[in-house]
């Protein structure tokens, strides 16, 4: 009854409390909004990661990735492949020679990586060949040796075009410094202009004759799962049959993604605890009128026995009450607005450079669990809770000969 | 029966320093199914009076017994409760909860007492028979004249089947015409139920319908009589 009771005084003064539904349904909107788009942008840079760059988890020689020694290979790697085919959970595996090289033209030069990849594995776990356009050549389809597929920010930097020749220098595994000429046969482009810069590919076999490294050497290995939410559980299993290689999931091979992906959530809470204070102030504002605008009422109700606890909690009924339904306007409003875009992508062209200088697409499809919207009411019942304590101990600090007297 | 007693009763309020005595040195003493007017000009204590009885204000020195129990000894939660059980108010103004029925407010208190559902209704529809306003049940107050919410007012304070009533002035917003209706009303129902009525009035043709009229000036009782019908 008092539930009943509290709902019915909010509604006493309609456009005071459409006022603060209306405010609380902005301010969660604009909240969860921006925090929609913020985890669409760490999903999309995650899953082009994932699936474009380092794939779900790498296997190297254990002193590789701090080394980038040319001799540091995988040892056993064929045995390695061949246990990690096996695995139900594994959906490709891709084998690479990797060498930092100088990439050079007439134009200029440039510090590369080479991925020695074989195509067919390579296709089916970083699916570059999905992000060489149409006009801008194949993934090693032309069948001739010694050609380099490479990014089109490096392309542009080194003046490259389809079919002109690129010099690769590097240390082989004598010492020796050895040249190699190798001709584009494909430009890709990801969403990632510095992974475009940096990263180019050619055929396993043709590196390693330059590099001096026997046919079945290797320095990595990339993994690609099914389903992203077992890398914990595959990476533990592969360090558990390789103890002698170094396994790593993608949350180590990019440790700033990994703490962005942990922490969306944490994101999403820090902004509406922020938004939700300063409603506070306007919740508690009008929960006080209204306790003042009452007195007399509420002095009657306490003159005829209604306890103070019972008064408590009319009051804080009424503010939970209040918080609710704007938040439930704000969640009414976010839901189709995050599952339009969602589906049909949210264009910010305008910063489309900014944005992919740093990894990021220009088109963000923003996101929102139920979770964060369950966390949110959760989040709001105790806002409300610590702003009704204001309002109802003025509620209670009344004496009800004194508010009856002011008949 | 003798129910409520007061024993050298007195209220001083102190403001600015000046110091008001609004009971004073006040003995009397109420029987069940009384039907007792307090009158005396404005100022002369009688809010002050039935306030201290009904326990919403403490007294500065004096006895209040009700039903044997000594409302000084009481905690201000355990007055809180004394009030719901035992005192049904009417007040000048303001008794009805704008948002709620003629109905919803007179089962209020039973609500605050956890009465069982089918035992409100009832009790509810019979009151809203007893004051005349059947057909009104689903009004709000607004919608209901002075004298009708008075009546809503009344019934409200007998629903939970309190020891007396306190109405502090219950006519002093209606009509002449309204006002008789509800004290006749009150008169009705104190006869056939044997229900304790204390009220307070200066309006002298309310005051003629009361058997017992207590007559304050400056606080103190001026007369106490009790009128033969
Ligand atoms: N809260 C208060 N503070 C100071 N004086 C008061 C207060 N309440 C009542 N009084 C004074 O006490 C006296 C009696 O008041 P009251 O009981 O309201 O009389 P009545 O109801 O007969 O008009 C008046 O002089 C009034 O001014
Ligand atoms: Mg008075």
């Amino acid at each position: 009854m008092i539930l009943s009771l509290a709902w019915k005084n909010i509604w006493r003064n309609k456009p005071r409390s459409l006022i603060v539904v209306f405010a609380v349904a902005v301010g969660l909107f604009g909240g969860l909004f921006s925090s929609a788009i913020f985890i669409g942008m760490v999903d999309q840079r995650l899953s082009d990661a994932i699936r474009n760059e380092v794939s779900n988890l790498q296997i190297h020689h254990p002193g590789f990735l701090s080394n980038r020694e040319i001799a540091d290979t995988i040892p056993g790697a064929q045995n390695v492949l061949r246990q990690l085919r096996k695995d139900p959970r594994i959906k490709a595996v891709s084998e690479r020679i990797k060498i930092i090289a100088m990439a050079s033209t007439a134009s200029g030069g440039a510090g590369v990586k080479i991925n020695g990849v074989r195509p067919e594995n390579e296709m089916k776990v970083t699916a570059l060949q999905m992000k060489i356009a149409d006009t801008s050549g194949s993934w090693f389809t032309s069948g001739r040796k010694n050609t380099i597929v490479v990014g089109q920010k490096l392309a542009e930097k080194l003046k490259l075009k389809l079919r002109s020749r690129v010099i690769l220098s590097f240390q082989s595994v004598n010492g020796d410094i050895v040249y190699g000429a190798f001709r584009v046969e494909g430009i890709y482009k990801t969403y990632n202009t510095s992974f475009d810069e940096t990263n180019v590919f050619v055929r396993n076999d043709d590196l390693a004759a330059l590099a001096g490294l026997q046919s079945q050497q290797f320095h990595e290995i990339l993994v690609s799962l099914y389903n992203d939410n077992t890398t914990d559980q595959v990476v533990d299993s592969v360090r558990n049959t390789f103890p002698h290689l170094e396994t790593m999931g993608w949350k180590e091979l990019m440790p700033d993604l990994g703490l962005m992906a942990e922490y969306t959530n944490a994101w999403l809470y820090i902004i509406l605890v922020i938004i939700l204070l300063a409603l506070s102030f306007g919740i508690i504002n009008t929960m006080m009128m209204a306790v003042l605008e009452r007195t007399r009422e509420i002095g009657m109700l306490r003159a005829v026995g209604m306890s103070g606890k019972k008064v408590f909690l009319m009051i804080m009924s009424e503010t939970t009450f209040l918080s609710l339904t704007g938040t439930l306007a704000g969640i009414i409003i976010t839901v189709p607005v995050v599952h339009y875009f969602q589906l049909h992508g949210l264009n910010v062209l305008m910063f489309a450079k900014g944005f992919e200088d740093i990894g990021f697409a220009a088109m963000i499809y923003p996101r929102l669990d139920a979770d964060s919207y369950a966390g949110l009411i959760a989040l709001v019942m105790l806002a409300a809770l610590l702003s009704s304590v204001g309002p109802s101990r003025r509620a209670l600090r009344l004496r009800p000969v004194e508010a009856i007297r002011t008949l | 029966m003798e129910i409520i007693s007061l024993k050298n009763l007195t209220k001083t309020y102190r403001e600015d320093s000046i110091e008001v005595t609004a009971v004073s040195d006040i003995t009397l003493s109420f029987a069940e199914g009384e039907f007792t007017a307090i009158v005396g000009p404005s100022g002369s204590g009688k809010t002050t009076l039935l306030n201290l009885i009904g326990g919403l204000d403490a007294p500065t020195s004096g006895e209040i017994v009700v039903n044997g129990t000594n409302l000084a000894r009481l905690s201000s939660s355990q007055l809180t409760d004394f009030r719901l059980w035992n005192v049904g108010f009417v007040f000048q103004a303001y008794n009805l909860i704008p948002v709620l029925t003629a109905r919803e407010n007179i089962e209020f208190i039973m609500h605050l007492q956890n009465k069982p559902v089918h035992e409100r209704r009832k009790r509810a529809s019979e009151l809203l028979q007893a004051v005349g306003l059947a057909d009104r049940a689903k009004s709000r107050p607004s919608k209901l004249s002075g004298g009708q919410q008075q009546r809503v007012a009344v019934a409200r304070a007998l629903a939970p089947r309190p020891r007396f009533i306190l109405a502090d002035e219950p006519t002093a917003n209606l009509d002449s015409h309204s006002a008789e209706n509800l004290l006749e009303m009150m008169e009705k129902l104190n006869r056939e139920e044997n229900i304790t009525f204390i009220f307070s009035t200066h309006d002298p043709r309310v005051m003629k319908k009361a058997r017992r009229i207590i007559t304050l000036e400056d606080g103190k009782v001026l007369r106490d009589e009790q009128m033969h019908k």
